[in-house]
């Protein structure tokens, strides 16, 4: 079943690609551009940020492309206009829940939540801010935590426990109160779990995890190849 | 126990009760007040007068007449007695045998009792919810024992696909073609989940069903066990509930005992173990993936589907996963057969519903109606209009999820597909009535508010759209919105609906998007004009 | 042909977006062949004047009186372009919305051991509790994110404008 090849067209482009493969993967093999942001190569895919939402022929629904698996004679739309309505508006929406400021960022000029903006040509935020209290943690001797600048993509959480194997980070509460935290809820820099592999800092999009001493623009993050240790970890248990 | 076994221990008991000249029927549910010393009164008033022998003062489920209660059932006889206190044990007893206390008396020919069809909640108020041979002498049990020496899996999936069941949790997704679906699955193991995680503000069907009848659910449960292949499950409830879980805790353990669970049911090959998950107060919790998350140990929140449950569902195996009224509905399907539940309700919606009646109306409580009762009859008869001579506004079914529903389509009829044509849903059964005194956009942001509590924070536009919605209307409310914000509420509440990840935020905006249908009015009269300066959007 | 009546205005912000305005160097020549400057905070006009074609505005709206200001210039232009970060988001002077105008004063002034410990308040236009930018209040034509926008971005943007390009991709950002 798994080595079946499935044909379909992804906006108006035929592809080809494996029946246990996603939309997404085989959109980016064919270089069509699907805007993402909880979606990392390499981690397991929540589907929570529905960037990636297309339009399938034939269905009523929108279908988060990183999740839903390629079908024989499938007609999938990734740009249409309403698509990408609900991009711009996720996107802002995700600029007005916290307190998002590029220009005192560490990560400005390399974060992927600016980016999108800029590729979805949101040049402002319709929205009024939330401005919520939040707290910056500080207490890990290398890195920083600043909840102002967390998205919930939660790629954190997934590389922490499926790629470290420590679990270090969940979130906790819920709705707009979720937040990201260290084993339950202690200060990062007392968490008993944490190697201090930095894994964390550099899949997250944002400067929400950042290392200490950078100061603005100067998080540049090296995304660690994930796809590349999957791989090996999985031929190893073969 | 075998089916003479059964039946046996039902004659058995049946002898016993019928020993007794007068039944005292107590509701003891937990929204009555004073129940227990009500129950405590009579006894001592039997004791004292040496009526031991004569009279039998038992507690029962709830009787459905939530705004009369505490309501005290005499039989024979059928007399009800509303509002009953401690106090009146004496007169009560009195008058057993003998005019009914004319104070306390309901007429039993009020629209409230005869144009109710009882089928789920037969029993409820009828036997003493903490005891399986109440349960078991009224007949209870008596279709799982015909499933298991009578039919086969095959067999019960195909009276319930032919009953036209769909679920009862909301969706009304048809069950039998969901336990086809279970069965069919691939997997050495299964599970079967009973979702109990009631949580709509204004719905208290399923506390009454486990409250009032556990043992019903469970049959339920065993049965679609069998019928899929599923040998442990879990019945998942909210720690709100104390006093169902306390009563299923014991019904699962009376269950065991008379090896109506547990291994080798009834001498036959078939396993099932039933426990109890307590549910933290989530509301997502009631969406099947967050349950099941839940379940595991995990954080409650939904995943995106597919994979379904029925595939890949509980620890990755094939689960099956029905509400609490669902399973209610299976025993009475075995016993009296799919064509007589496919013969009451509509084409499309077949049986009865539980609803929950709250807000504006006289006989506030639980009623259950055949499908397709047009809401009129069933709000202003069978729950008596409007109180304080108000006039009605509107109905809001689906709780938090669904619509409000205006007097002109009052005569539509309850099933799934006419609620939804009407830009509401079935729900799980809440109704909560509305009148003239309530402003819509007051009852729409409480909604949005307990979505925006409720909202688990896992994927964008439900976490931080119901926060702009709620914001919205608040100005609404405030009279400071501008046309600029009605066009940014209607394209939030499109966003929501078309992008979020579970059926809470697809839903959230239901309330919203309904009441601009029909009542536009109400939000065009609190806008501001265009060309006065507005204050500032913050 | 006759010249367009430009102006700009200066808000809550940092001057940084006029620096960026005046760095488009030389071609400040040829802006100025077609337009007059009528109100800046580069020139000495004291009253925002009437029949504007193009308001460039610069900085988040932070006291009421910035509020007058750009209800004034909105009522008396053309077309309001919000200028940078602080015109288009609310940026650094919004920071403050988290806790409040009163609380970041107080933290400011009184509670950081300060020689005179006093908030300055004679003859100051109050500030608002919260810091906001300009669509908040008024309608806003264009949108030019940046802190600052580059002088290339202002030049293409003005210029497009007075010339009549109707399609401006402007290639900016928040935080650029």
């Amino acid at each position: 079943m798994s080595d079946t090849i499935l044909t379909l067209t992804i906006d108006g482009q035929p592809v080809s690609g494996l029946a246990t493969e996603t939309i997404l993967q085989i959109a980016r093999e064919n270089k069509i551009d699907i805007p993402t942001l909880c979606y990392l190569e390499g981690l397991s895919a929540v589907g929570s940020c529905r960037l990636c939402m297309v339009e399938i022929e034939g269905s009523p629904k929108l279908h988060p492309a990183c999740v839903t698996l390629i079908q024989e004679g499938m007609v999938v739309t990734t740009q249409t206009e309403r698509l990408q309505g609900y991009r711009r508006n996720i996107v802002q929406l995700l600029f007005a829940e916290r307190n998002h400021v590029c220009s005192v960022c560490v990560s400005n000029g390399h974060c992927e939540l600016q980016e999108l903006a800029h590729k979805l040509g949101v040049d402002h935020i319709a929205f009024p801010g939330c401005y919520p209290e939040l707290e910056v943690d500080a207490s890990h001797r290398r890195f920083v935590l600043d909840h102002n600048r967390c998205v919930l993509c939660t790629r954190c959480v997934r590389v922490c426990a499926e790629i470290e194997g420590a679990h270090t980070w969940d979130v906790k509460n819920r709705g707009m109160r979720s937040r990201i935290v260290a084993d339950l809820d202690t200060p990062w820099g007392d968490s008993a779990t944490c190697t201090g592999c930095g894994k964390c800092v550099h899949v997250c999009p944002t400067g929400a995890l950042s290392e200490k001493g950078k100061s603005v623009a100067e998080m540049l993050k090296k995304r660690p190849s994930l796809p590349y240790l999957v791989a090996n970890r999985t031929e190893e248990r073969q | 126990m075998n089916r003479e076994e059964l039946k046996n221990l039902a004659d058995e008991h049946s002898r016993h009760l019928e020993g007794f000249t007068h039944h005292i029927l107590v509701c003891a549910g937990l929204g009555c007040p004073d129940n227990e010393a009500i129950i405590a009164g009579l006894r001592r008033v039997v004791a004292e007068q040496h009526l031991d022998k004569q009279v039998l003062v038992r507690k029962a489920g709830c009787m459905g007449l939530c705004a009369l209660g505490p309501i005290v059932l005499i039989q024979p006889g059928e007399i009800t007695y509303h509002n009953v206190h401690p106090g009146d044990a004496e007169e009560i007893v009195a008058a057993l045998g003998k005019e009914p206390v004319p104070r306390l008396l309901l007429s039993e020919d009020l629209p409230f009792f005869t144009r109710q069809y009882k089928n789920v909640l037969a029993l409820s108020g009828r036997i003493d919810p903490e005891s399986i041979e109440d349960y078991i002498a009224a007949g209870g049990y008596g279709s799982l024992l015909g499933v298991l020496t009578t039919m086969r899996p095959a067999d019960v999936i195909r009276t319930v696909q032919e009953s036209g069941l769909r679920g009862r949790g909301g969706a009304g997704y048809p069950t039998g073609l969901k336990w086809a679906t279970v069965a069919k699955a691939l997997g050495e193991k299964k599970f079967i989940i009973c979702n109990g995680d009631e949580g709509d503000p204004g719905a208290f069907m399923d506390r009454s069903i486990l409250e009032s009848t556990p043992h019903a659910v469970l049959e339920g449960m065993i049965i679609a066990a069998y019928a899929v292949g599923a040998n442990r499950g879990y019945i998942y409830v909210r720690a709100e509930y104390p006093l169902a879980v306390k009563r299923l805790q014991r019904a699962i353990h009376e269950a065991e005992r008379k090896n109506l669970l547990g291994h080798a049911i009834c001498g036959t090959s078939f396993d099932l173990t039933l426990q109890l998950r307590l549910g933290a107060g989530a509301f997502v919790c009631g969406e099947e993936t967050a349950l099941i998350a839940s379940v595991e140990g995990r954080r409650g929140s939904p995943r995106p589907r597919p994979p379904y449950p029925a595939g890949k569902g509980l620890w990755g195996c094939p689960t099956l996963i029905n509400n609490v009224e669902t399973y209610a509905n299976i025993a009475p399907i075995i016993r009296c057969g799919a064509e007589w539940f496919a013969s009451i309700g509509t084409e499309q919606s077949k049986g009865t519903k539980v609803f929950a009646l709250t807000g504006k109306i006289h006989n506030a409580g639980l009623v259950e109606v055949p499908m397709g009762m047009p809401l009129r009859e069933i709000i202003f008869e069978i729950g008596g209009g409007i109180p304080d001579g108000h006039t009605f506004k509107g109905v809001q079914t689906g709780g938090p999820s669904g619509g409000c529903i205006p007097e002109e389509f009052l005569d539509a009829p309850v099933s799934y597909e006419s609620l939804s044509a009407l830009g509401s849903i079935m729900g799980s059964g809440g109704m909560i009535v509305i009148d003239e005194t309530s402003s819509m956009i007051d009852v729409v942001k409480y909604f949005m508010e307990f979505c925006m509590e409720e909202s688990c924070g896992k994927c964008a536009p439900c976490r931080t759209g119901t926060v702009q919605i709620h914001r919205l209307l608040t100005r609404f409310q405030e009279r400071q919105a501008t046309a600029d914000d009605l066009a940014m509420l209607e394209e939030l509440c499109d966003l929501l609906k078309s992008a979020s990840l579970c059926g809470l935020g697809q839903s959230a905006p239901n309330p919203v998007l309904s009441s601009l249908r029909y009542f536009r009015q109400e939000y065009l009269d609190r806008m501001i004009p265009a060309d006065t300066p507005g204050e500032a959007n913050s | 042909m006759k010249k367009r009546r430009l102006a700009t205005l200066w808000l809550d912000g940092c001057s940084g977006c006029h620096m960026s305005l005046l760095d488009t160097d030389e071609r400040l020549l040829d802006l100025a062949a077609q337009v007059d400057m009528v109100f800046s905070p580069l020139a000495d006009i004291k009253e925002f004047p009437e029949q504007v074609d193009v308001v460039c505005i610069e900085g988040a709206v932070s006291s009421a009186e910035d509020e007058a200001r750009l209800h004034r210039a909105r009522r008396h232009s053309k077309l309001l372009i919000a200028m940078g970060d602080c015109a288009v988001t609310g940026n650094i002077p919004a920071m403050r919305n988290v806790h409040g105008a009163d609380a970041m004063l107080r933290s400011v002034y009184l509670e950081r051991e300060p020689l005179q410990a006093q908030i300055p308040g004679t003859n100051l236009p109050p500030l608002r509790d919260k810091s906001l930018p300009l669509h908040h209040f008024v309608h806003v034509d264009l949108f030019i994110p940046g802190c600052p926008p580059a002088a290339d971005t202002l030049f293409t943007a003005l210029n497009g404008l007075l010339t009549g390009t109707a399609d401006l991709r402007l290639d900016t950002r928040f935080g650029a």
